[in-house]
């Protein structure tokens, strides 16, 4: 009964597809991680009226379902003047709900850090930035590298949502070419394997990146 | 030999009974003026064609229609609740005598019963905001169109539009609805009468009918081969066309004119 031949035609909706799921990924891991360090950097170090503003922020985000986030930025905004575009909603909503997870997680990492390495830096003669860099980021980072692995591929899995505000993603595709040709099963099976394949390659591209900034620990 | 002739005479008036029950529905034009009453079949699960209003009683346009023709004949109307599954047999078992019934012409159709000229407007179109000037398919090339996916407006728009048209789809009917609302899309792809929906949530938004994807008006039905019936119908439906009854009609229950075109 099955017949994944009847997918051939649709070869380029699937492939397109594909690509705005991964540019939509990098995008907004990129710019979701630069939130959730500078949020975790404020809730760990800022002054208290920002910290509250941070934590007001996480708290709204982590406690809405993200549909509701992205038909508010999509739906919602243009009634008070701001139309976005599907792309731009898409990219907004993405950042706005990684950057409140990973702050959270980059904050525990943060806060793992003893106060004794603050101390040695400064005995160091080292300043501020010089310390947070070097002295405080690294290695809260390499704690957290794992559970930020894991919040960003479950960001790009939660962008098949998208599709339903008209971004032709990934899941656009698999329905579109569903409600045409009515290969559901053939259609989502193909789907399905390509967001394994998505996931299992980011993981993997992680650990890359993680292999190549966390290389100090390694004994030369 | 007895029983022959038992059965021959009971053969004679089976056949005189259904000869007798053939003259009666020979003419249903004359069987409604000696009766003085026409029974028509509406819906009433199906606004705004038909429903059942506040004071109970069914409105629609299928019912104003019925009202029309009633009145037109000079006979009194006896208003007949049908589904849309039981319209057509009401119709081929003479229980009623027309069907205004939002009925759609198809070949199938058309081989049980009649069809008068169409009464109501029924279509799939493109509609949009005033400011957008758009008159057939190819003027959209470079425009963003809104529809639901997997509709047939859907399939339309695919298969005749230019590929430089930026088709957003949507999950569902409302959302492309809620697209158009806020503003997301400027055009939408769908059918007159969730335009109409639209014109009666917001309407100052309420889009103006651009142009037909497909077009499947409402036809009165009846039963076949009744040629006197079915000229007198249509001379009553181009009575209403030539006065602006049916444009009323539209304007009431479709807050839209009749498309242009409409009936020719």
């Amino acid at each position: 009964m099955l017949n994944f031949s009847d997918l051939l035609p649709y070869t380029d909706v699937f492939l397109g597809g594909l690509l705005t799921t991964i540019e939509l990924t990098v995008l907004t891991t990129f710019l979701g991680v630069m939130v959730g360090t500078l949020c975790a950097s404020i809730r760990q170090y800022g002054s208290k009226a920002s910290r509250r503003v941070v934590a007001a922020y996480v708290e709204l985000i982590r406690n809405t379902p993200f549909i509701v986030q992205l038909f508010f930025i999509f739906f919602g905004l243009p009634s008070i003047g701001f139309l976005l575009t599907p792309w731009q909603a898409s990219i907004i909503a993405l950042t706005i709900n990684l950057g409140a997870y990973s702050t959270e997680i980059i904050r525990a990492g943060l806060s793992n850090i003893p106060k004794g390495q603050w101390e040695a830096a400064k005995v160091l003669g080292m300043n501020f930035r010089q310390t947070l860099m070097r002295v405080v980021f690294t290695p809260a980072f390499e704690k957290i590298y794992p559970a930020l692995t894991s919040q960003c591929i479950i960001v790009m899995l939660g962008s098949a949502v998208l599709s339903q505000i008209s971004v032709q993603d990934l899941t656009y595709a698999a329905n579109l070419v569903q409600s045409r040709n009515f290969r559901a099963f053939e259609s989502y099976v193909i789907t399905a394997l390509m967001y394994l394949g998505l996931a299992m390659l980011m993981r993997y591209a992680f650990s890359l990146i993680g292999k190549r900034v966390f290389a100090y620990r390694e004994v030369r | 030999m007895k029983a022959l002739k038992k059965l021959l005479g009971k053969t004679l008036i089976a056949t005189a009974c259904v000869a007798a029950a053939m003259t009666a529905t020979a003419d249903v034009l004359s069987d409604i003026k000696s009766r003085d009453e026409i029974r028509i079949a509406v819906p009433q699960d199906f606004p705004p064609f038909g429903s059942v209003g506040a004071d109970l009683k069914p409105q629609g346009i299928d019912v104003d229609m019925a009202h029309y023709i009633a009145d037109q004949m000079g006979v009194d109307l006896k208003i007949v609740p049908v589904t849309s599954a039981n319209r057509i047999p009401y119709l081929q078992t003479s229980k009623v005598d027309l069907v205004i019934s939002s009925l759609g012409k198809n070949p199938e159709r058309q081989k049980a019963i009649d069809f008068s000229t169409p009464y109501a407007p029924f279509f799939l179109g493109v509609f949009g905001e005033k400011s957008v000037s758009v008159g057939e398919l190819q003027d959209l090339s470079g425009k963003t169109v809104g529809v639901t996916r997997g509709s047939v407006e859907d399939l339309e728009l695919e298969k005749n539009a230019p590929t430089s048209v930026n088709i957003q789809r949507f999950e569902d009917n409302n959302t492309t609805l809620t697209a158009y609302l806020t503003g997301q899309v400027n055009l939408i792809a769908t059918g007159n009468l969730v335009a109409t929906e639209i014109a009666k949530r917001k309407p100052a938004r309420a889009p103006e009918a651009k142009f037909m994807l497909k077009d499947s008006p409402c036809y009165i039905g009846m039963a076949k081969g009744e040629a006197a019936l079915q000229s007198e119908v249509n001379a009553i439906i181009a009575k209403a066309l030539a006065e602006g009854k049916l444009n009323d009609i539209s304007m009431k229950w479709l807050k839209a004119p009749l498309p242009a075109g409409f009936g020719v």
